[in-house]
């Protein structure tokens, strides 16, 4: 039983996850995870596990995660490609669950390119 | 683990019609056959609008858009696109003029100059889960209402957004709210009408299959507005998974406290029932309506007294459309200038079009008011099929009237159509073009009115007889141009002397297609002919020579043995006897045959 406002902002809030993966706006930052056989191969799937996770933990409701096919880097699977709306896209190139999570704190969140995973950008 | 994917599978009536539910079941075992049920979702919402092209399956958050889901392109969906990020190429959208490929659904025209207000919900959330709609910030708009704002303050919000009922008179639903609240009585009621009779309209089933929640918070804030405790819903039996859908949310509602008593622990307490009409157009009219709830036969009554006055059990009544209400929480949560800074100036918000017939692009919109009808027809409609050449468009249903190519630049709001002759109306908008015979169109309306006018007074039941008998008459090649007189005069005279609505605009077909296409009523009177040769009592056969290789078909397939001819010369039909059949000229692999 809701019987105030507040409680209903707390179904609101738990349940709002839900809709993140529906809003499909341009201008968010968009994360994109290669996930064809060779990446899925070299791990990819606990990549970008790991990296939805992490933007879920920190509440960020700007970025969407999206798989993509594969990106021509065979060789540096899992890759993960970064683009800020309006800016030309960093991609990383051999990243596993832990280095994901650190892609979302350092760079979407704080804006911090990762030089020394960097394989294009 | 979070779900990174999710799967919309469409479960309007269209698209469950085409097997999405068995789509929706082939994604659900594949995906767990593949081991992903942890991370991707695959769930089923309201209709996208884009019911032709269905089953409608879209992709998330890659905003992927499917068209014409079957079995086979599901498991390929799963396959390709879930687990290996590859886009099934044969299963997206293609412009039809270009068949350029369209995979992301905002690319897509039909969607592009769309605002959805009304529909906001629809295709995005799952329809039987309240938590997704709270999620969507659902049931916001009550809890502001009941604990921030007093019912005045409602109303006043409601009259500035100047929203205007979508039910099709397009009276300002806050100056309503307001005359019920003034009407003296500790009992009041609120009723949605979900009657949605207009031939082609689906709009109200598409809200209330695909976001049920957004009526029933539309009802109880004008149940605080108005003072009442308690609303029906009428909807016709047609509507079977509206009527489910409904059913589910109000016990969901129910269970979690948002209907029932003191509800956000204030004294204000609503409750809803659903009620089932039979599925009489007349019933949608509001008296009809309600004299249909408590009991007695569909039939208008004389207004006033309007229902705010005295409505249902002789007691106070607040009557509004399903749009309408499904645009009263944006307003309270967004404000009445937010509302009042889209559309015309008479008109405000977004109007939901059921557009059908020859476009390409067939489904439901929700444009701005004052969108163009050529924005609606070319751009989000796509053009006329098979490149044909547009004639008319029909808006407001029975009630409304032809619109010729002239006038395809008028933005459409309330008073522009009403100017032209025809009607918003529940937002049917069916597209004609040069193969439709403007006469036969009305005579289509004018049957169905006479189907559906209730009989009660004799304006309606006696008169649309005649004007039906009368184009009929004209029809068949046995006009007169006296005729055409007695159709202009009748009609008026129906119009002006009809009790209710029904009979009060079952003449705007005849009336407008004889102001916008007189030449196609002389055309059939003068000449006895059907310009567009689709009234078959009008039409003459002939054989052009040039093409006939007398291949003998057409003789022998006539069944009054009218063609002559030797083989291998060109034959020639005796016009006298011919019965206008026309198996000669669907015989004919020559096209030889024509017909005028
Ligand atoms: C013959 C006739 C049929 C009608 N059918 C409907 C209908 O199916 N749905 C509807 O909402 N209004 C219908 N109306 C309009 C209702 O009488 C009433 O005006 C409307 O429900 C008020 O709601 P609104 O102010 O939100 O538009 C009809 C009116 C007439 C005259
Ligand atoms: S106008 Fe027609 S439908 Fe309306 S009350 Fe008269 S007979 Fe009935
Ligand atoms: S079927 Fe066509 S081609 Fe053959 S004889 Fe008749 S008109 Fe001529
Ligand atoms: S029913 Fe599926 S798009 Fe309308």
């Amino acid at each position: 039983m809701i019987k105030s406002l507040e409680e209903l902002k707390q179904i609101r809030d738990k349940y709002k996850d839900v809709l993140q993966n529906r809003e499909a706006e341009e201008n968010k930052i968009r994360i994109l995870v290669g996930m064809a056989t060779c990446g899925i191969a070299a791990g990819a799937r606990d990549t970008i596990n790991a990296i939805v996770e992490e933007v879920r933990n920190q509440n960020l409701d700007n970025a969407i995660v999206v798989q993509t096919g594969c990106m021509g880097f065979c060789y540096a699977e899992p890759t993960v490609e970064v683009r800020f709306p309006g800016q030309s896209p960093i991609l990383y190139g051999k990243i596993d669950a832990e280095k994901g999570r650190e892609i979302v704190r350092r760079h979407v969140k704080g804006g911090e390119v990762i030089r020394e995973w960097v394989l294009r950008g | 683990m979070a779900v990174r994917m999710e799967l919309l599978v469409c479960g309007g009536t269209g698209c469950q019609a085409s097997n999405s539910n068995r789509v929706l079941e082939v994604l659900r075992e594949g995906i767990k056959g593949a081991n992903l049920q942890d991370e991707v979702n695959v769930l089923m919402t309201g209709c996208f609008g884009f019911c032709e092209k269905g089953p409608i399956v879209k992709v998330m958050p890659d905003n992927i858009f499917y068209v014409e889901v079957d079995e086979d392109a599901a498991r390929k969906i799963v396959a390709e696109h879930v687990v290996k990020g590859r886009i099934v190429d044969e299963k997206i959208y293609r412009e039809p003029e270009t068949e350029e490929k369209l995979p992301e659904q905002s690319s897509i025209p039909f969607y592009r100059k769309q605002i959805r207000i009304a529909l906001r919900n629809c295709g995005k959330i799952d329809p039987e889960n309240i938590n997704e709609y709270i999620a969507a910030d659902g049931y916001m708009a009550l809890a502001k209402a009941l604990t921030e704002m007093t019912p005045e303050e409602v109303i006043d919000v409601v009259k500035r957004s100047g929203l205007r009922g979508r039910g099709g008179g397009g009276f300002p639903t806050g100056i309503k709210w307001e005359a019920t609240r003034k009407s003296n009585s500790d009992i009041k009621y609120v009723i949605c009408n979900a009657d949605e009779g207009d031939p082609g309209a689906f709009m109200d089933r598409s809200i209330l299959e695909g976001d049920p929640h957004s009526v029933l918070e539309g009802m109880a804030i004008a149940g605080y507005a108005i003072g009442a405790q308690f609303g029906y819903i009428y909807v016709r039996a047609e509507y079977p998974l509206a009527i489910h859908r409904l059913r589910v949310a109000i016990k969901q509602a129910r269970e979690l406290g948002l209907l029932g008593n003191n509800i956000f622990g204030t004294n204000f307490s609503f409750d809803v029932e659903i009620k089932i009409g039979a599925g009489a157009f007349i019933c949608g009219e509001e008296t009809a309506l309600i004299n249909s709830i408590e009991g007695g036969r569909g039939e208008p009554t004389v207004k006033p007294p309007y229902p705010a006055q005295v409505g249902l059990w002789k007691k106070p009544t607040n009557i509004n459309n399903v749009e309408t209400f499904a645009n009263v929480c944006p307003i309270i949560l967004n404000g009445a200038d937010w509302f009042a800074a889209i559309g015309t100036q008479k008109s405000k918000g977004t109007k939901v079009f059921a557009l059908a017939g020859k476009v390409n692009n067939v489904g439901l919109v929700e444009v701005p008011m004052g969108t163009t009808l050529r924005e609606i027809i070319f751009d989000l409609g796509g053009g006329i099929k098979g490149g044909k050449k547009f004639k008319a468009v029909q808006t407001g249903g029975p009630s409304g009237g032809c619109i010729p190519s002239e006038h395809l630049d008028t933005p459409i709001d309330y008073d522009n159509l009403t100017a032209l002759g025809s009607m918003m109306g529940s937002g049917g908008m069916i597209v004609m073009d040069e193969d439709d015979c403007m006469v036969n169109i009305a005579k289509f309306y004018l049957e169905f009115s006479c189907d559906e006018s209730c009989g009660r007074c004799t304006a309606c039941r006696v008169g649309n007889k005649r004007l039906l008998e009368i184009l009929t008459k004209i029809t068949e090649g046995n006009g007169e141009m006296e005729d055409l007189e007695r159709l202009r005069e009748l009609a008026e005279t129906i119009k002006d002397s009809a009790l209710c609505g029904l009979g009060q605009t079952s003449p705007n077909p005849v009336l407008s297609t004889m102001k916008f296409f007189y030449d196609e009523y002389l055309a059939h009177v003068k000449d006895k002919s059907c310009p567009s040769g689709v009234c078959t009592n009008l039409l003459k056969y002939y054989i052009i020579p040039e093409k006939c290789v007398g291949c003998t078909a057409c003789a022998r397939v006539c069944p009054v043995n009218v063609i002559h001819g030797e083989a291998k010369k060109v034959h020639v039909i005796d016009r006298e006897g011919c019965i206008k059949c026309g198996e000669c000229y669907r015989t004919c692999r020559f096209n030889a045959i024509t017909r005028k």
